[in-house]
């Protein structure tokens, strides 16, 4: 029964990765990148993960996309100038390492064949998270938000840098 | 199952065509009473009071000429009003209107959907509503309609973090995601009472999230035309009209439902208080159009990062202690 969902969400979603790769403006690309996550939304749910589904809506789509776009505005708008490959080879690179990728997912999917059970009772649910989170795993999570700080502070002290040559400082 | 999927659909088409009649009488409630605010009739000409104007609009805005820049991105020129307005429907299958009622000798519940999350789908929701602006900005290609979606989508991401925070504290206090589950737990004492900082927040966010005045500088006229719909006509421009009121519905119905005690109330039945409340709540909307002026960028900026995110952590803290002291 879950195939009549599954089935046209993972389509969505590997089109949309597709999409985001594929497309010539950024905007596009962006525009992709919302089907990929919403896509992910729907399987999360077939997974009984509403939380997390909910979440995934709310962060990536309702933030993190919107943040890209906002760069992409602001800073080629309409430029048309395609993208200036910095790394020498790195078309070659993405193609191994895509490759090594794929092998490792279908391995893993490969051996873990067996059936799984249904999912326990509760599970999923925003205290089912929280508890995990919270009580569970409180130090890797702590430990995440503190690297995730030591980015946002990295991300200060480099813009704080300032341009070299110094006019209109405040 | 089959029932189940049937009974949802004709709830769903009743309530989208609920909130669109809502949306259509919400035009002409505005226009009336900012007429009366400014002391002038307003719309009184087609029908009696006026009542037919909104039809009238609405055919007109339909057999208009459907007007397109040359220069325009096709596929996202279209797709924006249409994510702006399903974005502003689609929270309405978690809203609560009513608990359960006897219907024929059936027991109906008054919402869609009572989902464990529900608060939060109203909030991913209205993120993804923020599409429908930038996306519309930009596509139109014109340096106006950038400029306004560019300072909209700003203010609402800024202000839809102090909405988020001050739903923190109402989730806390009723101890549920649910907003079946929050309304129940309003039934002796309205959050407004125990949560005044945050029905504060919430409507300050409120106003800002639905592009209203004092907050509305996404349409500032004097500088932007009409901000991110400047390109718009026709039918598409009504779809991004239908998600601007039907997000003044949508916030009125919120704070009734987070604050107000939804639909508990003496007397009448429920879903009438649902509706009084919310009302009053719109009616509150227009009035502070009528009556404030417009801020400036920066100070709407600095206000929603320096002033409500503040106050909404302070708020959830205190709220956090409270509950673990009296709960625990």
């Amino acid at each position: 029964m879950e195939w009549v969902i599954f089935v046209p969400a993972a389509v969505l979603a590997i089109a949309g990765g597709v999409g985001v790769i594929a497309a010539r403006q950024p905007v596009h690309s962006a525009i992709a990148l919302l089907v990929v996550l919403a896509s992910l939304a729907v399987t999360y749910l077939l997974l009984a993960a509403q939380f997390i589904a909910v979440l995934q809506v709310i962060i990536y789509a309702g933030a993190i996309v919107v943040l890209f776009l906002f760069v992409i505005m602001l800073l080629h708008a309409r430029s048309g100038e395609g993208p200036v490959e910095k790394l020498p080879r790195q078309r070659v690179a993405a193609v191994v390492f895509a490759s090594l990728f794929l092998a490792a997912l279908l391995a893993g999917s490969v051996a873990a064949t067996r059936p799984l059970a249904p999912a326990p009772e509760g599970f999923g649910t925003a205290q089912h998270v929280g508890e995990a989170l919270f009580v569970t795993y409180l130090l890797p999570f702590e430990l995440a938000s503190v690297i995730l700080m030591v980015g946002i502070i990295a991300a200060v002290v480099v813009v704080k840098r300032g341009p070299p040559a110094g006019r209109g400082g405040r | 199952m089959i029932t189940v999927v049937l009974v949802a659909a004709v709830k769903s088409v009743a309530l989208v065509v609920m909130v669109l009649l809502g949306f259509a009488y919400a035009t002409l409630l505005e226009r009336r009473l900012l007429a009366r605010f400014q002391l002038r009739y307003g719309p009184n000409r087609t029908g009696p009071f006026g009542l037919l104007q909104p039809f009238a609009d609405g055919i007109k805005l339909i057999f208009k000429e459907s007007f397109m820049p040359a220069t325009a991105d096709r596929l996202i020129y279209w797709l924006a009003p249409a994510i702006s307005m399903v974005a502003a429907l689609f929270v309405y299958a978690v809203i609560p209107i009513g608990p359960e009622i006897r219907f024929f000798g059936a027991t109906v519940s008054l919402y869609i959907a009572d989902v464990n999350v529900g608060i939060l789908l109203v909030l991913g929701a209205s993120s993804i509503g923020v599409y429908g602006v930038i996306l519309g900005g930009w596509s139109s290609n014109n340096k106006y309609a950038l400029l306004g979606c560019l300072r909209s989508s700003a203010q609402l991401i800024s202000y839809e973090l102090a909405i988020g925070l001050a739903v923190v504290s109402v989730v806390l206090t009723a101890g549920s995601l649910s907003l079946v589950d929050i309304v129940n737990a309003q039934q002796r004492l309205w959050f407004v009472a125990l949560q005044p900082v945050g029905f504060l927040l919430f409507f300050i966010g409120a106003l800002a999230e639905t592009n209203r005045a004092p907050f509305d500088l996404p349409e500032a006229e004097q500088e932007l035309i009409a901000g991110f719909h400047t390109e718009y006509g026709g039918f598409k421009f009504a779809m991004f009209y239908v998600g601007e009121y039907v997000g003044i519905i949508t916030m009125s119905l919120l704070v009734t439902t987070l604050f107000l005690g939804g639909w508990h109330g003496p007397l009448l039945p429920g879903p009438h208080w649902v509706a009084v409340k919310t009302f009053a709540f719109m009616c509150l909307f227009i009035w502070i159009r009528a009556t404030m002026p417009r801020v400036r960028h920066d100070q709407l900026m600095a206000f929603g990062w320096k002033v409500l995110v503040p106050l909404g952590l302070l708020n959830v803290v205190a709220t956090a202690v409270i509950v673990a002291l009296v709960g625990g």
